[in-house]
């Protein structure tokens, strides 16, 4: 329940209520977006579309689900679309490079022994990278589960996908992650 | 119990598993299953290193600021750009004087094969108009993207952004509508056209001058702008054909 009924004035048309709300969930928002998206220009457009949306589509939102978790079914669905356009157009520029990246390959060989700092950061540009190697589908479903804490039903919910295909997304998600990480992991023990 | 499956091991991690108490005793007794599961969790652990830029407290005032003006204001153009309602009002007024050229004969004592072939004309014309003011719409859209300027900042397409979302669900009917009559050149057009409407709609509604010309690049790439024009022109010329000698031609869009 939100502070003060803001909803509900927001609702009623106050945008001061409004101007509340968005200062109460810009954060949350915009951590999810960056996930998502894993870039900030991107995520700080889906913050700021999440907003405009919302307020377009006050009049759509019931009570049954939080005001944030609403909020996040606008970002994560916007986020989807945003990923999956840069995705074509990335896929686009790429075509016809020949050489294929294989983000894996270097990491042992580039480590510095010692230096655990920038180790660590290299880890975080893996992970990165990996998430970035997901699709669009499968980024999201696992973004919502992973860090947003959301069940498999409603994250099946939120994107309109259903439970199984959602629960795909995620385990295929995962099984990627592995694959990309696991001899990261594994020479950091 | 057998091994525990991947699919499983995930579940159990997320505490989604509907078997939890079962897949906890058997980990504590496999060591091959624990140590698939420890495999997972390092690698998930690992995935919470990613770091999330910060925001401090005052994010969501900067948040608010940069939407302010546009919260409790209908987009300023969207009621200005006469294209968007011209079409409409136009496909309304031809619409009803069909109609009511239909009932006029109807009253007049017309045989009912002869109004049946009547109401089928004007159903075809009325849907001819519609296709027209479509195209004519979506090249509006079009063209306004191509020639938008380029600045320092963003751009506000909202106007266009909102278009193209009201103009998919149309285009997407007559896109199946000239599928299902085999009408393939028709439908590659409308193809193209919904996959570009669909990328605006889905674009933010400030765009960056990179964005911006990733849409232009979208719509410079097919041809769109010109096959659209081609299109229209056709439809239109139809339309204003006498309906005997349409007839004639063949029923196609």
């Amino acid at each position: 329940m939100e502070a003060g009924g803001a909803v509900e004035r927001a609702q009623s048309g106050d945008s001061e209520a409004f101007r509340l709300l968005v200062e109460q969930h810009s954060r949350a928002v915009f951590r999810l977006a960056f996930r998502m998206t894993g870039n900030e220009q991107d995520a700080e457009d889906v913050v700021q579309e999440t907003f405009l949306r919302a307020y377009r589509q006050l009049g759509k939102y019931e009570a049954r689900a939080s005001f944030s978790t609403w909020l996040f079914r606008i970002a994560s669905n916007y986020s989807l679309d945003l990923i999956r356009m840069r995705k074509r157009h990335e896929d686009k520029r790429e075509r016809g490079k020949a050489e294929e990246r294989d983000i894996l390959q270097t990491l042992p060989v580039n480590t510095p022994g010692p230096d655990r700092i920038t180790y660590s950061r290299q880890v975080q540009e893996r992970v990165n990278e990996a998430l970035n190697e997901l699709s669009a589908q499968e980024r999201t479903a696992f973004v919502l589960r992973h860090f947003e804490g959301m069940s498999i039903d409603e994250i099946g919910e939120t994107l309109g996908t259903g439970t199984n295909a959602t629960k795909h997304s995620i385990f295929r998600a995962v099984q990627k992650l592995r694959r990309s990480l696991e001899p990261v992991v594994s020479t950091a023990r | 119990m057998n091994h525990i499956g991947e699919e499983q091991l995930v579940l159990f991690y997320y505490g989604e598993a509907a078997e939890g108490a079962a897949i906890e005793s058997h980990l504590e007794e496999c060591e091959a299953c624990r140590d698939e599961f420890r495999a997972l969790q390092r690698v998930l652990n690992t995935v919470d290193s990613a770091p999330v830029p910060e925001r401090g407290s005052e994010y969501g005032s900067q948040v608010w600021q940069r939407i302010e003006k546009r919260v409790g204001h209908r987009p300023k153009r969207s009621f200005m750009h006469w294209w968007i309602w011209a079409p409409a009002m136009a496909a309304l007024v031809i619409g009803a004087f069909l109609a009511g050229r239909l009932s006029y004969r109807a009253q007049r004592g017309g045989s009912p094969a002869t109004a049946a072939v009547s109401n089928q004309q004007i159903r075809e014309r009325i849907l001819l108009v519609a296709v027209g003011d479509h195209l004519e719409r979506s090249q509006m859209v079009l063209a306004e993207l191509s020639n938008a300027p380029e600045g320092k900042g963003k751009l506000d397409i909202s106007d266009e952004r909102q278009m193209a979302a009201d103009l998919l669900d149309d285009n997407r009917l007559y896109r199946q509508t000239a599928s299902s009559t085999g009408d393939k050149g028709v439908a590659s057009v409308l193809d193209d056209l919904e996959n570009v409407l669909m990328e605006i709609a889905h674009s933010p509604s400030e765009v960056s001058n990179q964005q911006l010309d990733d849409l232009r690049q979208q719509i410079q790439d097919r041809g769109l702008l010109f096959k659209v024009r081609v299109l229209g022109s056709q439809v239109r010329e139809q339309e204003s054909q006498p309906v005997a000698q349409k007839n004639k031609e063949g029923k196609k869009l």
